[in-house]
């Protein structure tokens, strides 16, 4: 079963891009990655540049809107993702807590929808 | 006839039942609804003297034939069939595989993803076997939002893929406080309702008492478990005589004790000695020492006050919040007057806190009160007359109040 670990954090929490605190918090991102790929848990995951470089689409009436910024301004703000393929929505709980952003942000879980083929 | 021994064993076979099809198929909804065709044929075809030996099985091979017969008719299920369909058929549902079916769904049911309410109405419905009618009454909602309180449930338990299954031994205890939590929240909104005027609506606190006992039998070991059924039997003990017969609330001291349930209270007089032998102190089990003191004692004076203060001391330091606090100011009342009272009073709403619980405000009044302050007695009773949203327990506060200003009579007549 397939969920996507969606992880949001306000943009002031956590280490500031570019300090020693970031560059310390990196080998445990690694970790949690490799941890994700040695129990055959990783389907797919990235970071996601800074929500200022954000762009929405909407399509209204046949014409393609496009606005700078987020679909909605919130504090906290998607910042990156995983795909993870485990048994149940414990195991992915499981998962989601050990997200390095989980002490200072939140992790959203979502079933990924199966599309039979 | 018929139809007395299908209720007869409705309340031990529905959660049986739901929970050996829900692991047989892995789906609630389905489970659920099999079991309910099992009963309605039962209810058709068991008549005097034409019974089956063993009800249990009988309802659960129904409930298996039917849930073969819909899968036939049904696609989604039809695909699972070949893989399930003999085992189904074959396998006898053994005492130990009935536990562990039962805690699955239990636990599943009062799964963490799941909200408070959702949790509730799900164990109310595939535990207990009550009507989606008959919850949406017991919480006042309209059926249809029962309803769809219910079906969102079984729709994030399907997507989600929510865990039916007994928690591992490192998670247990949490997730068994959610599980008794779901349980003593049923009683409490029988014991008191916050919105309507009745006081008590006894049967929600019958499926509670129910729902304990259940859990009781699955985990005979567990201490917190067995405080929780003699917490709600020494405080239900009391439901005859907690309100009058105009309806308006009475308060513990001018209580009839010889109405009180005698059996309620020698059950859990004997659940919570059973706990305390397993030496592991907790909450419920703390709560239930001291609903056992009022209610195993021949009268308010003649009440363990000392050991109420020690117990509500014990609650404190598991962690028990500032409501906890008050009734512990009131016990210390009861045990060393009511200057001593009001000054654990301070101790507990010195920050402010609690100035909009009524509770707050009620308590003060009690203890000025019993020290002869009435105008510090009647500012409180006004406040919480302001705050309280229970029209018994208002109407209570309003006699009080007026008691004073008629002179300081005590309404109890004492």
């Amino acid at each position: 079963m397939q969920y996507m670990l969606l992880l949001y954090s306000a943009e002031d929490a956590g280490p500031a891009a570019g300090s020693p605190e970031q560059a310390a918090e990196m080998p445990q991102w690694m970790a949690y990655s490799e941890g994700l790929v040695e129990a055959g848990a990783m389907v797919a995951g990235e970071p996601l540049h800074p929500i200022d470089s954000a762009t929405t689409v909407r399509v209204r009436d046949g014409q393609t809107l496009t606005t700078d910024g987020p679909f909605a301004e919130t504090k906290e703000v998607l910042g990156g993702y995983y795909i993870i393929d485990v048994d149940d929505l414990d195991a992915a709980t499981e998962w989601a807590a050990r997200v390095p952003l989980a002490p200072y942000g939140s992790v959203e879980i979502r079933p990924v929808m199966q599309i039979p083929v | 006839m018929s139809r007395s021994l299908v209720a007869q064993v409705f309340a031990e076979e529905w959660p049986r039942v739901v929970a050996t099809l829900r692991r047989d198929w892995g789906d609630l909804d389905l489970a659920e609804d099999v079991a309910a065709d099992a009963f309605a044929e039962a209810a058709r075809r068991w008549g005097p003297g034409d019974s089956p030996d063993r009800p249990g099985a009988w309802l659960v091979a129904t409930a298996r034939r039917k849930a073969i017969d819909r899968a036939r008719r049904d696609r989604r299920f039809a695909e699972r069939l070949p893989a399930l369909a003999d085992h189904h058929l074959r396998e006898p549902a053994q005492a130990s595989g009935l536990v562990d079916d039962q805690l699955a769904l239990i636990f599943g049911c009062c799964h963490p993803s799941l909200a408070r309410e959702a949790q509730v109405a799900l164990t109310l419905r595939e535990v207990a076997g009550l009507s989606t009618s008959q919850i949406a009454h017991a919480f006042l909602v309209s059926e249809p939002a029962m309803a769809k309180r219910l079906v969102r449930a079984k729709a994030k338990i399907r997507s989600a893929n929510v865990p039916f299954a007994v928690p591992p031994p490192e998670c247990l205890d949490d997730r068994l406080s959610a599980v008794l939590a779901v349980v003593y929240l049923v009683f409490t909104e029988g014991h008191t309702s916050t919105h309507e005027a009745t006081l008590v609506r006894g049967d929600l606190c019958d499926e509670a008492r129910w729902l304990a006992g259940l859990l009781s039998r699955l985990l005979p070991e567990h201490s917190e478990v067995l405080g929780l059924v003699a917490l709600l039997a020494f405080t239900d003990a009391r439901r005859p005589t907690r309100i009058d017969g105009d309806g308006a609330l009475v308060l513990l001291e001018d209580q009839d004790r010889s109405r009180w349930d005698r059996a309620a209270i020698a059950q859990g007089t004997e659940v919570l000695a059973r706990a305390q032998a397993l030496g592991k102190l907790a909450a419920y089990q703390l709560q239930a020492a001291i609903a056992g003191a009022h209610s195993t004692a021949p009268s308010l004076a003649d009440t363990n006050w000392h050991g109420i203060v020690m117990a509500y001391d014990q609650l404190l330091v598991l962690g028990g919040d500032q409501v906890v606090g008050l009734n512990r100011a009131i016990a210390v009342g009861m045990a060393f007057g009511p200057a001593a009272g009001l000054r654990a009073v301070g101790e507990v709403a010195g920050d402010g806190a609690l100035d909009d619980f009524h509770y707050l405000h009620s308590t003060k009044a009690e203890l000025f009160r019993q020290l002869g302050d009435v105008a510090q007695a009647s500012a409180s009773y006004d406040r919480a007359l302001d705050l309280v949203t229970n029209d018994v327990e208002a109407a209570f506060l309003a006699a009080r109040l007026g008691s004073l200003a008629a002179g300081g009579d005590d309404p109890s007549g004492r």
